[in-house]
Parts: C-alpha cells; sequence; structure tokens
C-alpha cells in the first residue's frame, strides 16, 4: 500500500505577528490531527508550541480550529478530512495567542470565580434519587475545553468578555442551580453580572461541545426561563407579593 | 550571572507541587486550618491526570453490600499488595475513605444513585463488595472538578503552566523551589516553609502508557535530587485493558469497570482464558494476574489480530452499556471504529500506575527530608506489590488530606526559610544552557528510544540479563541527555520544556531498573521469569533508594511488625453472597 502524505498548514506566531507553514506529514492508520502535530514536533519543528495532555479526549487542552472547525486535535480524525488539500490547523480565535496553537485561556478562570458556589440548604438530609440527578451529571461531563466559549459569537466576533460569561459557565451555573439540594439562588448574577441575555439562542455551541452536552436546549434556556419567572412575570409576582414566598 | 530582578519571589506558608486530586485535597486542607497557600502545577487547573480516572472511589460504605466494613477493605488491599504494603497506610486509608467520599458529596460531587437515594457503589477487581462510589465512567473527572471548585471559593493561588525543576534547600531544610513559566520560560524562586509534593506517576518513561503527558515523575526525581529516599520503585502496574489499535491510542485505558459491569475476556480461540489463570475471580482477579494471563495468551500465539485479548460487553443491554459507560463508548466509536455494545474491543496491558514514589511516614506524608512532604501516587506505601483499582482515588483524599494538615502544623512552627542566589543561578543557568547550544540531539529522539528501553527491557516479565542490559543503555541514554539541544526560544517551547522531563524520566526509569534487578522474587506487579516465586525472604522487606553523593544507592527496609488486632482481620474471612 502506497503511503499517504498529508500537508497540514499550521500557524507558527504569536499575539502580534504570525503566519502559516506546510508540513508534510506521513499518514499512519486512525492518525488523528494530534499524532500529525506530534509527527511534526519530533521531526520538524521542535518548538511548535500545542498544549495537550491526555490524547483521549477527556482532559480539553488540545482545542484548535482545524480547516477552520474548533475541535479537539486528539480525536479529530485524519481519514475524515480532504487529504488531497492542506488541512489548516489553527490556535482558537477567541483567545489572545501565547505561541502557535496555544492561547490565554486565563479570562475563564476569572469569571468562574463570580458564579456562586454550591451552597447545601441547611439540615438537608443527603439523599438524592437518580432522576434527579440525571439532567445535572450532564452538565458535569464538561471537561472544560472552552471550544463553546470559542465559538459563541458574542465573544469570538463581538469580544463581550465583560458582560457576557459564555456558554460554559452557563453550564456551570445550570449544574449548580438544578443540583438537587443547592439553596443558593443565582439568577441575578446570571441576568447582571453573568449577562445571560446576550445570548439569542444561535446553539454553535451546542454543536461543538465534544462532550454532546445539549447546552443551549438543556442549561441555557431553562436557565433563561427561570429569569423570566423571577424578574418578568407579573403573575409569579402577584403570587408571590399576596403569599410572601421567594 | 541571573540578577535577583531576573526571577520574581513568592512565598508561602505552604506549597505545593501538582494539582491532582492528592494535591488539590492537600491544598484544601492546609487553607482550612489558616495556612496561605500556593499550588504550582504544569497543565492547565483541571486538567490533571486524576481527570482520566474512570472506575471509581474505594470506600467501606455498605451502601450496596451491608456486610462491607474498613477491615474487609483493609484486608483487600493487603492481599492485593501481596503483604507488602504499609499497612499503617492501608488502615488509616479503609478507616477514612468514607469520610472523604461523603465529604466530596457535602462539596457538590454528585455520584450515581440507589434505589434508596445513597451513594452506588460497584465490583471491582480484588474487591470481596461492591465498593467503587462512581459516576458513569468519569469519578476522576468529578472528583477534580469539585476539588477546584473547592479550591477557588476557598481561595487558594494558583500558578498554572509553571514547572518546578529543582528544590531549594537550605542546610537539610526544603526551603522552596525553582520554576519556569511554561508560557514565557521566565524564572520563579517559591520560598515556602512547607512543601506538599502531589506530582502523580511515570508512565511517559514507556511506550504504552495509559499516562497523561505530564506523567514524567517529577516530583519524584525533585525528591530524590533533594536528598530525600525513595521507596519499592520496583512495582510498576501494567494494566490489562489498554487500547492496541490504531497506533495512535495505543495504551489508552479501557477502565476495569468494564469488567466490574460484565465484561468477559476471551482468546482468539474464542475462550474465557481467565478461567485457567484464576477460576474464582475470573476477569475481577487483580491487575497483575489478567496482565501477566493477557500476555501469555499473545506470547503463546492466542492474541488478537493486532497483539491483545478480546474484551466483550456486547451481551450487556446497548442502553445499559452507553449510560454506564459512556466515555469508553465514545472513545471506541470515535477513534476505533468499534461499536462496543455490537462486538468485543482490542485490549492489552498498558503501563499505567507505580506503586511506588517517595518514601512518606503514614500518618502525615512526611518523607525523610524535613519540611517535604508528599501524597497520592507521587508517595509509596498504601499499595504495596500491586495496587487495587479505586483505590487510587480514595488515596489521593485521605493522604491528601493528611500531607495538607501535616505541612501546615510543620509551617506554623517553623521559620521562612532562606533562599540561596547560588542556587538560583545555578539552576537558572542549567535550564538555559540546552537551548543556547548551537549543535546537540534532539530530545524527542532520545525519549523515545527511552521509550522503547523500558517497554522492552523492564516490561511485565522481567530478567536479569534484561534488566542490567536496560542499565547500560540508561547511562548511554543519560550521556545523550547530557548534550541535548532545544531549538527555538524560551516562549512555549515544548522540546526545551521536554529536556527537563527527560531529566526526570531517566532518573526514575534509573530507579525502577535497579530495584527490579534487586527483587529476585516474583510478587505482585513485579515478575521475574528468573526468578518466579515469591520468597518469604524477600516479604519481610522493601527496596529504599536514595542519592549519597552521586550515586543511586540502594537499602532495605525491615518491616515494621504488624499489631495483633490486624492480623486477627488479615486471618478472618468474609465473602460476597
Amino acid at each position: 500500500m502506497a503511503e499517504t502524505t498529508a500537508t497540514l498548514r499550521v500557524f507558527r506566531g504569536d499575539q502580534h505577528t504570525g503566519r502559516a507553514v506546510d508540513y508534510q506529514v506521513p499518514v499512519t492508520p486512525g492518525m488523528v490531527v494530534l499524532d500529525a502535530i506530534h509527527s511534526i514536533q519530533a521531526h520538524q519543528a521542535p518548538d511548535l508550541a500545542v498544549r495537550w495532555n491526555c490524547k483521549a479526549a477527556k482532559c480539553g487542552s488540545c482545542s484548535a480550529e482545524v480547516n477552520g472547525k474548533p475541535c479537539l486535535m486528539c480525536k479529530t480524525r485524519m481519514d475524515a478530512l480532504p487529504l488531497d488539500q492542506p488541512i489548516t490547523v489553527f490556535p482558537m480565535k477567541a483567545f489572545p495567542v501565547v505561541k502557535d496553537l496555544v492561547t490565554d485561556v486565563s479570562w475563564n478562570y476569572e469569571v468562574n470565580k463570580k458564579i456562586t458556589p454550591f451552597r447545601p440548604r441547611p439540615g438537608v438530609a443527603w439523599k438524592m434519587d437518580q432522576a434527579d440527578v440525571d439532567r445535572v451529571q450532564e452538565f458535569r461531563k464538561c471537561i472544560e475545553c472552552f471550544l463553546c466559549q470559542n465559538v459563541c459569537h458574542v465573544l469570538r466576533e463581538h469580544d463581550k468578555k465583560k458582560e457576557f460569561a459564555g456558554p460554559r459557565f452557563f453550564v456551570r451555573t445550570a449544574a449548580l442551580e438544578m443540583h438537587p439540594l443547592d439553596g443558593a439562588n443565582r439568577a441575578p448574577l446570571l441576568r447582571g453580572e453573568l449577562g445571560i441575555g446576550y445570548c439569542n439562542i444561535t446553539k454553535c455551541c451546542t454543536e461543538v461541545c465534544p462532550e454532546e452536552i445539549r447546552i443551549t436546549d438543556n442549561a441555557i434556556i431553562p436557565l433563561k426561563e427561570r429569569l423570566v419567572d423571577q424578574f418578568y412575570d407579573p403573575l409569579t409576582m402577584i403570587v408571590r407579593k399576596i403569599f410572601g414566598t421567594k | 550571572m541571573i540578577a535577583a530582578a531576573q526571577y520574581e519571589t513568592h512565598e508561602y506558608d505552604v506549597l505545593i507541587i501538582g494539582a491532582g486530586g492528592a494535591g488539590l485535597r492537600a491544598a484544601i486542607e492546609a487553607l482550612a486550618q489558616g495556612a496561605r497557600v500556593a499550588v504550582v502545577c504544569k497543565s492547565l487547573l483541571g486538567k490533571a491526570h486524576t481527570v482520566m480516572a474512570e472506575g471509581g472511589l474505594a470506600a467501606a460504605m455498605a451502601n450496596v453490600d451491608k456486610a462491607d466494613d474498613w477491615g474487609t477493605h483493609f484486608r483487600d488491599t493487603m492481599r492485593g499488595g501481596k503483604f507488602l504494603n504499609n499497612w499503617r497506610m492501608a488502615q488509616i486509608h479503609a478507616q477514612e475513605s468514607p469520610d472523604r467520599v461523603r465529604e466530596l458529596e457535602q462539596w457538590g460531587a454528585l455520584f450515581d444513585r440507589t434505589a434508596d437515594g445513597e451513594i452506588l457503589q460497584r465490583a471491582f477487581g480484588g474487591h470481596t463488595f461492591k465498593r467503587l462510589c462512581h459516576v458513569g465512567d468519569r469519578t476522576g473527572l468529578e472528583m477534580i472538578r469539585t476539588l477546584q471548585d473547592r479550591g477557588v471559593a476557598m481561595g487558594f493561588d494558583v500558578f498554572m503552566e509553571c514547572t518546578v525543576t529543582r528544590l531549594l534547600k537550605d542546610g537539610d531544610r526544603v526551603a522552596g523551589a525553582f520554576a519556569y513559566w511554561r508560557n514565557s520560560g521566565s524564572f520563579v524562586a517559591f520560598r515556602a516553609k512547607a512543601i506538599v509534593v502531589a506530582t502523580g506517576g511515570i508512565g511517559k518513561s514507556w511506550r504504552v502508557t495509559s499516562n497523561s503527558w505530564e506523567c514524567t515523575g517529577d516530583g519524584m526525581a525533585l525528591a530524590y535530587e533533594a536528598g530525600a529516599e525513595l521507596l519499592d520503585m520496583e512495582f510498576v502496574q501494567f494494566h490489562p485493558t489498554g487500547m492496541v489499535w490504531p497506533p495512535g491510542v495505543q495504551g489508552i485505558l479501557v477502565t476495569e469497570a468494564v469488567r466490574g459491569e460484565g465484561g468477559i475476556l476471551r482468546n482468539n480461540k474464542g475462550e474465557r482464558f481467565m478461567e485457567k489463570y484464576d477460576p474464582k475471580r475470573l476477569e475481577l482477579s487483580t491487575r497483575d494476574v489478567v496482565s501477566r494471563s493477557i500476555y501469555t495468551e499473545v506470547k503463546e500465539g492466542r492474541g488478537s489480530p493486532h497483539g491483545g485479548a478480546f474484551l466483550d460487553i456486547s451481551h450487556k443491554p446497548a442502553d445499559y452499556v452507553k449510560r454506564k459507560l459512556p466515555s469508553m463508548y465514545h472513545q471506541f466509536k470515535e477513534l476505533a471504529d468499534v461499536d462496543i455494545t455490537k462486538g468485543p474491543m482490542e485490549v492489552g496491558p498498558t503501563c499505567h500506575y507505580v506503586m511506588g514514589g517517595i518514601r512518606v511516614e503514614a500518618e502525615t506524608g512526611q518523607s525523610s527530608l524535613p519540611g517535604l512532604f508528599a501524597a497520592g501516587e507521587a508517595a509509596a506505601g498504601l499499595h504495596g506489590a500491586n495496587r487495587l483499582g479505586g483505590n487510587s482515588l480514595s488515596d489521593l483524599l485521605v493522604f491528601g488530606r493528611r500531607a495538607g494538615l501535616a505541612a501546615h502544623q510543620f509551617a506554623q512552627t517553623a521559620p521562612l526559610p532562606l533562599i540561596d542566589d547560588a542556587q538560583m543561578e545555578d539552576c537558572a543557568r542549567k535550564a538555559l544552557t540546552p537551548l543556547e547550544r548551537t549543535e546537540g540531539e534532539s530530545p524527542y529522539a532520545i525519549h523515545d528510544d527511552l521509550q522503547g528501553v523500558m517497554q522492552n527491557l523492564v516490561g511485565i516479565f522481567r530478567t536479569d540479563q534484561d534488566l542490567r542490559r536496560a542499565l547500560e543503555e540508561l547511562n548511554k541514554l543519560q550521556e545523550r541527555a547530557k548534550k541535548v539541544r532545544a531549538q527555538g526560544s524560551r516562549v512555549f517551547n515544548p522540546g526545551w520544556h521536554l529536556c527537563f522531563d527527560l531529566q526526570s524520566m531517566l532518573t526514575l526509569s534509573e530507579a525502577c531498573t535497579r530495584a527490579a534487578l534487586a527483587r529476585r522474587e516474583t510478587r505482585g506487579a513485579h515478575s521475574r521469569l528468573d526468578f518466579p516465586k515469591t520468597d518469604e525472604e524477600w516479604g519481610r522487606k522493601n527496596q529504599g533508594i536514595v542519592k549519597k553523593g552521586d550515586t543511586m544507592t540502594l537499602f532495605e527496609v525491615e518491616r515494621a511488625a504488624m499489631p495483633a488486632e490486624l492480623q486477627q482481620i488479615l486471618s478472618e474471612e468474609k465473602t460476597a453472597d
């Protein structure tokens, strides 16, 4: 069998300057893009900067944009890509480039600090049914790859990092709000500092999530509905006033 | 000459190196006690190798099997470790694990539930009762995320993508650490009263491994170079089921939970071969037994097309498999084009865990160097000659907490040590040398060769001849590594970073090989083809390793006598119905 060679067109550069460089890489059975990047490091460009760790799609380190599509490099098969033209491998666009394929994702860790942590209700019994934890378990599959943050146009195109927390953090907030034993109310936070109002249900986040978390339908929309209940529904406001409930 | 202005300095009561389960739990404890804590980690926060742990947390909570208790867990651990474990650590671990699990739940972790609403526990290799608390097959992710959230909420300082290359000393005490930022390559000095090493394992020295990029044994090497003792380095666990095909995913873990949920191993004749090797426990035998069984089947020509065994769970309902083992389902579908609900997986042994590590005191995690503590995989003792699945995640919480507590207590009475400029200069100079060379070998080539040596000569089955040859090869590799060259700048340069990692891997590979050569018996994960039996003499001692001058020196540690009440527990027999 003749050996196949692919051309990877990889971004080399930093925040200020850079260019795409072509590398020829032999293709082996079942190869993923990250394998190709490793081959380039070992044989052609030892200082090619790339972040990776587990190579099994569990740590969320190797996020990049391959042929324009945000993905994890360790689970993007070479044989799923057209090999008769260069395969572009670029860093995530929404974050400042450190070098080559490595971006500065520290903003995400700062946003995280704004979210009220898990606060169990006082005196609560530590028993939960599987049916009650199923939907929160979906959210906790998140591996913090930040691909959803990267693809969301509010961050990617409009750079609203000060006003908008992004899909990953709505998933985290939803996981806390829907935890059967949590007692905190994060609705004011969602409406204010986290800026959930900026989301207009485009669903690009859901499309790129490697864990297949239904971000928009299962996390963001229910949170928006809670906000509406709490702040915008005249009927519930009246009921609340009469019965003095929260 | 590196002027003081050329590196930043940070001062803390407790410095924790490594942000996996053990490091984070230690940080939380030290913080809770009021210490000023810094966590330094090589990867991004929340992405340590703990994230890969799939099976679960072992704790004798008796939520499913009511007859379970800490004594049985203790007995299972000691038996799994072929009685070479630090029995005091095994006792503490079995006693304290249930509390650590409940605590994790109180911090927000969400485990799978029983019909009564309690934490669900499943069966696992070597455990008499159903003991593993889990959530699907991603318990490690759940743990690290919960600990990360807790630590952030408590306000610890995290130095992410910052790699420590040396422990600084003030006389005999540890004084701090020299590190570099991955991003910029600039240097950092940490000055601390107490240090906890929680840097995980050493799998990257072998070609076929389940370990992540960062598992190069840095912390063990740091401790060794600073003069601390290592222990049990011959005991390296080869997990029986790693993927074998395609080449890029060779070694990636296929959780024991597949067998825990009913998966069956077969050879190319369709035989359930574990009936030959362990008729009582079959697939849920201990990992050392299953690894050797698969290896033997393949060696004797009964292996799968790509040199492994067949692991089959397709007899279970498809939606059960997808619910309990979702990441296995996806892993095989996306990376190997195999649908595990319809057919078998090809699996084979993979270098997974090291039972050995830094020698510590059972109650505190204190190493042989004052002020230096260790916990998690980086510490030795709990698991003896072979670790049971599920006992690592519980180890992280139990001993992570104890090390954090002890580090804080040490820091309370210790004065802030001095950082020596000469040591800093030496570190900086050595760090920059590979970048300054205009010619020399690539670190990638040396790493590749190292992986070949360890894979072929210091694997599952060892011989005197292979081990001696390994030492010769390692010596040559160390010579090559002295002249390694890194091209490019200091800015996020993985080739340059590998030069550092290579030093750790070479040191620890030598330690494993020397210890393996000396132990002339077969016990647990250490198999000698030339000494195939267990030797009672060797069962009475563990092997320590320490740096004397420039020489790696082995010494024997006589085992302390087990108290009568623990001996009594060991002699009891309980079985699951």
